[in-house]
C-alpha cells in the first residue's frame, strides 16, 4: 500500500516538474496583467495582438513553410536513402547508419554554427539556407523511421511479386510501399516536429530579416516582457502536442497495415 | 521419356568469393517431380533461385523449353515459386493474393473470380476468399501460397522447402496433397528439401547435392538401394558404412569376415566402402551368423526395434521387429543382394565429387 502510494507520488512529481512550467506559461498567456506573478483576470487580448502583428504573422508563415517543405523533402530523400541502405551489404549498412546517427547526437548549436560557416562561404544566408539546414537535420529521423519497416517487410514478398509477373517498380508500389508507409508517415511527422521547435540551427543559418516563430520569440523576449510571446509559445506548444499525438496514435502508429 | 524442359548447363555461382555451385549440370523433364535434396549450404536453394531468376549464375546457361533464359528477369519467366516462408502479401485479402498474378496479366474479372474459386477448391480452402492472411494457420498459409502460384498456370512450379515450417503430421498430409496436386495439374515440380523422407515419398527423381556438387541423380529406389557413395548412403536414411576390401568379384571382406555379394568390376584387393541398411541386417542365433556379437543397446521405435550390436569391433545398427535384450549373444547375417559396394574417395576433396548427371 505504502509502496503503491509512493510510486504514485513519485510519478506525480515527475509530471509536475515536466509540465508545471508550461502550465505557468499557458496561464500567463491569458493573464490580463503584464506581471509575472499577479493574476489580473482572464483575457484573450494577447492572442488578438498576436494575430494583428504583421511581423509575428510573417514569422508564422515562414515557420509553416519551412516546416512543411523541409519535412516533405527530407521524407523523400530519407526514404530513398533508407531503401539504398537496406539494399547494402552488412558492412556498408553499419557505416551508413553510423554516419546518419552522428548528426542526431551532435549538439544543435555545433550543427548550426558549422552549417553557417559552410553556407557563408558559398551563398548569402536566408530562407534557402534555413531550408537546407532543416532538410539536413531531418533526413536521419526519416531514415530511422523507415529502415525498421523495411527490415520487417519481407524481402521474399517482394520476390514473390516479381515471381508472379510484377515489374520491379510495380512490385515496389504494391508490396514494399504499403508496408513502409507507416514509417514514412511517422518520419514525416517527426521531421515536422523537429523543424517546428528547432531554434539553434535556425538562429545561425537564417540571416537578417528572416524569423521563424522560435527565433522571433527569442529576439522579442530579449527586448523585454511581452505577453504576446506567452500566447505564441502556447500555440507552438499545442501544435507540437498535436503532431506528437498524431505520431503516437495516428494512422502511422498502427502496427498492422489494414486494407 | 518426356522431353527436357529445363536444362542447366555448366552453372557456376559464388557469393563473396565462396563457391556455392561448381559446374553444375542438370536437366529436368516435363511433368517430372524432381527433388533437390541435401544438407543446408549444399547449393540446392541457389539452384532453385537460378531457375526462378532471382540469382544470375556467374557462368553457365539456363535453357527453358529450348530457349536461353539465363538473363531473363523473374517476372518474364513462365514459372512460379512457392517460398519457404510463404511470402504472402499481408496487407491483401486471400482473394487479392491469389488474383495478384492474374491482374498483372490483365485477365477479365469473371476469369479471375473463377480461377480463385478453382484454386481454393484445389487446395481445400473453399470459401476463404475474404479472410485475412493473419487469420490463417501455417498450413493454410502454405496452401494459399500454392494456390497463388498455380492460378497462373506455370509450366513449372518451384517449391523451396515449402513444408519446413509445418509440424510433422501436417507435413505428411501436405506431402500427399502435393502429389495429388501435381497429378491433377500435370505440370513439372522442382522441389527443394533437406528432408530425405519427403524426397523419397514425393519424387520421381531425386538429385542429392553436397557442397555445390551433384552426388547422385536417380529414382527414390535407386538412391536408397544403390547409393553411389558414403555421403548419399548416410544422408538417405541410416546406414552401416564399413571399411572393406573387395577381394574379387562377388566377394568382399568386412571386419575380417568374407561376405558374398553381387557387385563386380572393382578389381582385386581394392579398398571400398560397404553400405548395409539397418533393416537388411538379420539377427540370427550365434552359430548361424556370419559373425557373432553382443547387443549393447535396445530402443523401441514403434514399428520396429532399433538395436546396436557390437561385433568384430564395429557397432552394427539393426532395425528388426524381433526383440533382443541388451547383453544377448546374437549372430549377424546379410543377404548378398543387400550389400552395396562403393568406391572409396581417394582424398577428402573427392568426397564431394560430381557424378555424371
Amino acid at each position: 500500500m505504502i509502496r503503491k502510494s509512493a510510486e504514485r507520488i513519485y510519478l506525480f512529481l515527475i509530471f509536475l516538474f515536466l509540465y508545471l512550467p508550461i502550465g505557468v506559461l499557458i496561464v500567463l498567456s491569458f493573464n490580463n496583467s503584464k506581471s509575472k506573478v499577479h493574476w489580473g483576470g482572464f483575457t484573450l487580448n494577447w492572442y488578438k495582438r498576436l494575430f494583428s502583428s504583421s511581423s509575428i504573422m510573417e514569422a508564422f508563415y515562414t515557420t509553416i513553410l519551412i516546416t512543411l517543405a523541409s519535412a516533405l523533402i527530407a521524407t523523400l530523400l530519407g526514404t530513398m536513402a533508407a531503401l539504398g541502405i537496406d539494399a547494402m551489404k552488412k558492412r556498408g549498412q553499419a557505416i551508413m547508419l553510423g554516419a546518419t546517427n552522428i548528426p542526431l547526437l551532435n549538439a544543435d548549436i555545433v550543427t548550426g554554427i558549422s552549417m553557417m560557416l559552410l553556407f557563408v562561404r558559398f551563398t548569402r544566408l536566408g530562407m534557402n539556407t534555413v531550408l537546407i539546414a532543416h532538410i539536413t537535420f531531418n533526413i536521419p529521423y526519416v531514415i530511422l523511421n523507415v529502415l525498421p519497416k523495411l527490415k520487417q517487410s519481407s524481402r521474399t514478398a517482394y520476390e514473390a511479386a516479381l515471381d508472379l509477373g510484377a515489374t520491379p517498380s510495380y512490385a515496389f508500389y504494391k508490396i514494399i510501399w504499403p508496408q513502409i508507409l507507416p514509417g514514412v508517415l511517422s518520419g514525416f511527422l517527426m521531421s515536422m516536429t523537429m523543424s517546428l521547435d528547432d531554434f539553434s540551427v535556425t538562429y545561425f543559418t537564417k540571416g537578417a530579416g528572416i524569423n521563424t516563430l522560435s527565433t522571433m520569440i527569442y529576439t522579442e523576449m530579449r527586448k523585454g516582457i511581452r505577453p504576446e510571446m506567452y500566447a505564441l509559445s502556447t500555440i507552438l506548444f499545442l501544435i507540437a502536442l498535436i503532431l506528437l499525438l498524431f505520431l503516437n496514435y495516428g494512422p502511422a502508429a498502427r502496427k498492422e497495415p489494414h486494407h | 521419356m518426356s522431353k527436357r524442359l529445363i536444362d542447366l548447363q555448366h552453372i557456376t555461382k559464388s557469393f563473396d568469393g565462396q563457391m556455392v555451385l561448381d559446374d553444375l549440370n542438370l536437366y529436368i523433364r516435363e511433368n517430372e517431380f524432381l527433388t533437390l535434396l541435401g544438407p543446408s549450404g549444399c547449393g540446392k536453394t541457389t539452384t532453385l533461385r537460378i531457375i526462378g531468376g532471382f540469382e544470375t549464375p556467374d557462368q553457365g546457361t539456363v535453357i527453358f523449353d529450348g530457349k536461353d533464359i539465363t538473363k531473363l528477369a523473374p517476372n518474364d519467366r513462365q514459372l512460379n515459386t512457392v517460398f519457404q516462408k510463404y511470402a504472402l502479401f499481408p496487407h491483401m485479402s486471400i482473394a487479392e493474393n491469389i488474383a495478384f498474378g492474374l491482374k498483372i496479366r490483365k485477365k477479365s474479372k469473371a476469369y479471375i473470380e473463377d480461377k480463385i474459386k478453382y484454386a481454393l477448391k484445389l487446395v481445400n480452402l473453399d470459401g476463404f476468399e475474404k479472410r485475412s492472411i493473419n487469420s490463417l494457420s501455417g498450413g493454410q498459409q502454405q496452401r494459399i501460397a500454392i494456390a497463388r502460384a498455380i492460378v497462373n498456370e506455370p509450366k513449372v512450379l518451384l517449391l523451396d522447402e515449402p513444408l519446413g515450417a509445418l509440424d510433422l503430421k501436417l507435413r505428411q498430409d501436405m506431402q500427399y496433397e502435393l502429389i495429388r496436386l501435381k497429378n491433377e495439374l500435370g505440370i513439372t515440380f522442382v522441389y527443394v528439401t533437406h528432408d530425405q523422407e519427403e524426397a523419397l515419398t514425393m519424387s520421381d527423381t531425386i538429385v542429392v547435392m553436397n557442397q555445390g556438387y551433384i552426388q547422385q541423380v536417380g529414382t527414390p529406389q535407386d538412391i536408397y538401394n544403390e547409393p553411389i557413395n558414403a555421403f548419399v548412403a548416410d544422408f538417405i536414411g541410416e546406414s552401416n558404412i564399413i571399411n572393406g576390401t573387395m577381394i574379387e568379384d562377388r566377394l568382399v571382406k568386412i571386419l575380417d569376415v568374407k561376405f558374398p555379394c553381387v557387385d563386380e568390376g572393382f578389381g582385386t584387393n581394392t579398398p571400398v566402402d560397404v553400405v548395409i541398411r539397418p533393416e537388411d541386417v538379420v539377427l540370427v542365433s550365434p552359430e548361424k551368423g556370419m559373425l557373432e556379437g553382443d547387443v549393447t543397446s535396445l530402443i523401441f521405435k514403434g514399428v520396429h526395434w532399433e538395436i546396436e550390436v557390437l561385433a568384430n569391433g564395429y557397432e552394427w545398427l539393426v532395425q528388426t521387429t524381433q526383440m533382443h535384450p541388451v547383453g544377448s549373444h546374437v549372430g549377424i547375417w546379410v543377404d548378398p543382394f543387400n550389400i552395396q559396394i562403393m568406391n572409396k574417395p581417394e582424398s577428402n576433396d573427392e568426397k564431394a565429387v560430381e557424378s555424371d548427371a
